[in-house]
């Protein structure tokens, strides 16, 4: 079944999700139209250099597109931006526009992504000039405002990557970046101690502050800049404050539509919902994973296009079961870390310095003898390797990883 | 205006033509076939990945570290891959034929 030239697939979300979904379906043969919906109006975008290269590029560079405008029109993917959905039913199959108008689906696919978490600190409303950093109105916002502060002083609640991608950026913007991570060390939620260290070491070698331990408990503006006040008496002044604390997903839609949801929206191997007509893909999803025997949420760009693939030929008729080995990356001042697989779980931690290149370290996560993940910085080779051996259950040689005289081949550590 | 020919893995060849951005990401904008770009042209995913015809090595040069470092355990690399989202596309291309790897 590819879908007759009568029916309808609606997509909400127009991020990595939802745009590579909606060329993955015309690609899979899909006849009918395609609409796609979102409540932002620009041409969708990558996301991921927003916090990076789009946040720090000296001139205000363009918007680096997904697809160009052309791209939308040969493919017949009516595109409906600065639209918000109101609500879906899904006993009548329809969408609702925020302007009342309803729409039919004989699909639905839901990449509804996320929505940044505002703390709610005492005195949050009356501070100028802050923003979360999720999408290319923030961005341009944090710029502009960096622009006209004369302190140029910013505030970064979180040391989560965003917060200290945004860091990075703005540093070489010429701000003077002070970091408030509630827990005792950065990066705590996603990796080991040792790598926390590492990114705290580089921010600070880099004259960006980093105060771990501090929960911020009130915030207020005051002679024209805003004053950060922590649980433990410490204050801080900055023009700017970006709020990196974590994301909520978005699931209204899935509330109303009567969808089963458990930390997200809850999809099988195909990104079907509960309900046989309407699929989710992207940061809104929660799956199973067969490698790492558990259902998990990610946010990130692999998912939200692997995803897309196997919903749009899953809806086609051309079954596919999403079983990838996840993987990130982040980029803070010379710095690339490559991540592959899923930390959690894990027992054991092997440190591998390369002696003949400069700061290329690469962390491998073990749970007993299994190897679970690998953060690895300037180091692609331990990256593709490792992401290798993680899926084959590779076993391996712990000392001969950490022996730097080794080289990281594909036999070398058996 | 560079013009670049593609040839996918299916042997389609299909000639397109620009004058900014990366190779990648034109051939995106023309689906080409076996290209996907995942991580944005940032030389993290190696899903844009390509041959160089042996005589335009030249006019494209080898990959920086990073990029050969990405696919040197590749078991697709020959000597003459690289990966698209690291070609800038300039006149100095133009003419080029590349096979998708």
């Amino acid at each position: 079944m590819t879908g007759k030239s009568s029916q309808t697939c609606i997509i909400i979300g127009a991020s990595h999700a939802g745009v590579n979904f909606a060329f993955a379906l015309r690609k899979e043969g899909w006849q009918g139209s395609i609409l796609l919906f979102d409540k932002e109006a620009t041409l969708p975008y990558h996301k991921p250099p927003l916090s990076k290269s789009y946040l720090n590029a000296e001139d205000h560079q363009k918007i680096d597109a997904l697809y160009p405008l052309e791209s939308y029109t040969t493919d017949d993917i009516t595109l409906k931006l600065g639209i918000s959905i109101a609500s879906a039913n899904a006993k009548d199959q329809t969408v609702t526009c925020q302007d009342g108008k309803e729409y039919h689906y004989d699909f639905l696919i839901l990449a509804t992504g996320a929505r940044p978490i505002i703390p709610n600190i005492k005195g949050i409303d009356t501070v100028k000039n802050i923003f979360p950093m999720r999408s290319i109105v923030d961005a341009v916002a944090i710029r502009t405002a960096l622009k006209k502060s004369i302190s140029k002083k910013v505030a970064i609640i979180g040391g989560g990557y965003i917060g200290l991608e945004t860091a990075a950026s703005l540093k070489k913007l010429g701000a003077t970046v002070t970091v408030l991570e509630r827990e005792p060390r950065v990066l705590a939620r996603v990796t080991a101690p040792e790598m926390s260290h590492f990114f705290e070491k580089l921010h600070h070698d880099n004259a960006v502050a980093i105060h771990c331990n501090k929960n911020v408990t009130q915030l207020a503006h005051h002679n024209k800049t805003n004053i950060i006040s922590c649980n433990d008496g410490s204050i801080y002044e900055a023009d700017i404050i970006v709020v990196g604390v974590g994301i909520l997903v978005n699931t209204e839609l899935a509330e109303q539509l009567g969808l089963e949801l458990a930390n997200g929206i809850k999809v099988d191997s195909t990104c079907k919902t509960s309900d046989e007509s309407i699929y989710a893909i992207g940061d809104c999803t929660n799956h199973y994973s067969p490698h790492y025997n558990k259902n998990i949420r990610l946010e990130s760009v692999q998912n939200a296009v692997d995803q897309a693939k196997i919903a749009a030929a899953s809806i086609c008729g051309h079954e596919k079961h999403y079983n990838t080995i996840p993987w990130f990356w982040s980029d803070q001042y010379d710095v690339k870390l490559q991540i592959v697989g899923l930390t959690t779980g894990y027992n054991q931690l092997v440190k591998r310095v390369e002696t003949a290149k400069e700061k290329s370290v690469s962390f491998w996560y073990f749970k007993d003898d299994e190897l679970l993940a690998v953060d690895a910085v300037n180091n692609a080779k331990a990256y593709i390797l490792g992401g290798r051996f993680i899926q084959s259950k590779q076993q391996l040689n712990k000392e001969k990883i950490k022996d730097s005289s080794i080289a990281i081949t594909p036999t070398s550590f058996l | 205006m560079a013009q670049i020919t593609f040839i996918s893995s299916d042997n389609k060849s299909t000639v397109v033509s620009g004058n900014s951005g990366n190779l990648m990401e034109l051939a995106l904008q023309n689906k080409i076939e076996g290209i996907e770009g995942n991580c944005g042209g940032v030389c993290s995913c190696a899903t844009c990945h390509i041959y160089v015809q042996p005589e335009d090595w030249t006019k494209i040069g080898p990959p920086n570290e990073m990029e050969s470092d990405m696919l040197e355990f590749d078991d697709k690399t020959t000597n003459y891959s690289r990966l698209s989202c690291q070609i800038q596309v300039t006149d100095a291309i133009d003419g080029i034929v590349v096979n998708v790897a």
